[in-house]
């Protein structure tokens, strides 16, 4: 047999490594996407101080310190307020209308990273009247990203970044009214997190959410295989109502996916949908 | 010139950031609609672009150009581009993935993002072209794909709208083609076709 080359050695290393790191932890990454996790691996790799990943693996399953280290790494998911602010736009326009014929709002913000989208949607929500009738579930794999999320603190070298995408995404107010700036951090106001429950939650392990009137997942499957995809699409079918909204990112589509059929596009290019009723 | 003898191709990544465009138009313009390998672009292009870019090379060029869709499985004869404010990356099955990762060389897409993919899926079998740009994006990459044997072609700096992308290539690495943009479409055919 011919040796291997270093490549397909390290292949067959991440996948020992997911499997083992599953058995110990319960975090299951077997059916991540291999491209940005080999590359968000390589990189805790050349900082962690070991030369393969063989050789931080036995330390990795037995130190859990260094194992959330690891975690941080190959889950960290950034975000920004309003990122793609015609995305905003468009739910501010299609999707509140639906919204507001609710007596009160269920959304989960699934992968909510940092908590960035979901404070947005507070405040888009809040501008069109439902103060009071929502609750938005923020959740992530990443407990250390979730507590920050909590904090709503962001840099205040970002803000100037979320305050041109707020307008952009049709914001009605001042977007200096959502938050204070402090030293060289700005702290969003606190009756926007009164809204939000944030919360550990994998999608890939864990079960699903009851009636909830939105989901958004954005860019968040990307990283996933397509077993992991629809095992997640399913999880979200379970947890909404019908006639329930599903948002995915701007280049992810529900096309030939398991549920598609239930499902119809209210605004295409944005990936919004919504669960049909059902047939009579 | 024994170099790539032998060598059979599987795919082209390109990078390229200020002056894109007009190079993009050169390059891409040069090649056939049958062009044998797929073509993965990354073009430094602002966070809200939509796939205005893809739509205009279409026009303009023979080969097809289209925005790159994830999942999407690579083809010959067809030029993908990475959307606005994602990293584009390839899997070991040759499909399009995306990412949101932090910009990398202050780009996202990054150029190395996307370079350092490609080649540890295509080694020796992957052709990469740095063109005009500033900045740095891409030096990492091209040097990953030249210690995997892959084949590295640099715009001539002195011929680039912008050069210190090239430069910075040039100053990591030995390229195995510096040469003018107009002179590429016809470098990579006979590349391509064995002819050097």
């Amino acid at each position: 047999m011919t040796q291997m080359t270093g490549d397909e050695i390290s292949d067959i290393e991440i996948k020992l490594l997911m499997e083992g790191l599953f058995q110990v932890y319960g975090h299951d990454f077997r059916d991540y996407s291999e491209a940005s996790l080999r590359r968000r691996l390589n990189q805790w790799l050349s900082t962690s101080g070991f030369a393969t990943i063989s050789l931080a693996q036995s330390q990795l399953l037995r130190d859990r310190a260094l194992f959330e280290t690891l975690l941080r790494g190959i889950t960290v998911n950034v975000s920004e307020m309003f990122r793609d602010p015609s995305f905003f736009k468009a739910i501010r326009e299609h999707i509140v209308p639906y919204l507001k014929t609710y007596p009160f709002v269920k959304i989960w913000h699934a992968g909510c990273a940092s908590g960035e989208e979901a404070y947005s949607m507070a405040i888009l929500l809040i501008e069109e009247g439902l103060q009071g009738r929502f609750r938005i579930y923020a959740t992530d794999i990443n407990e250390e990203v979730i507590q920050k999320a909590q904090g709503g603190i962001y840099p205040l070298q970002e803000l100037q970044h979320f305050t041109r995408n707020y307008q952009n995404a049709g914001g009605t107010g001042s977007f200096s009214d959502y938050y204070t700036a402090r030293y060289d951090h700005a702290i969003l106001s606190a009756n926007l997190r009164e809204n939000i429950v944030f919360a550990a939650h994998s999608l890939a392990v864990d079960a699903d959410f009851g009636e909830m009137n939105m989901i958004l997942c954005r860019n968040v499957m990307i990283y996933f295989k397509q077993p992991l995809k629809e095992r997640v699409l399913a999880l979200f079918d379970s947890s909404l109502i019908t006639g329930g909204f599903l948002c995915l990112g701007t280049k992810e589509t529900l096309d030939n996916r398991n549920i598609s059929s239930q499902y119809e596009t209210i605004v295409p290019r944005m990936q919004i949908y919504r669960k049909r009723y059902a047939k009579k | 010139m024994q170099r790539n003898s032998g060598k059979t191709f599987k795919a082209i990544v390109i990078g390229v950031s200020t002056g894109g465009v007009t190079a993009l138009k050169k390059l891409l313009g040069g090649l056939p609609t049958d062009f044998p390998l797929p073509i993965l672009v990354v073009s430094h292009i602002s966070p809200d672009s939509d796939d205005g870019l893809a739509v205009l090379l279409d026009t303009l060029c023979s080969i097809h150009v289209k925005e790159a869709n994830e999942g999407e499985l690579i083809m010959p004869g067809t030029v993908y581009l990475a959307p606005a404010n994602y990293h584009l990356l390839l899997e070991r099955d040759s499909t399009i993935a995306f990412s949101i990762d932090s910009p990398v060389n202050f780009a996202r897409p990054s150029v190395d993002v996307l370079f350092e993919s490609a080649a540890d899926v295509y080694n020796k079998t992957l052709i990469g072209i740095l063109l005009t740009g500033a900045g740095n994006d891409g030096s990492k990459g091209m040097l990953k794909i030249k210690n995997r044997g892959g084949t590295v072609i640099v715009q001539d700096p002195v011929d680039a709208e912008m050069d210190s992308m090239p430069k910075s290539a040039l100053q990591l690495l030995k390229a195995d083609y510096v040469v003018c943009l107009k002179n590429i479409p016809e470098l990579l055919h006979n590349i391509v076709e064995g002819k050097l």
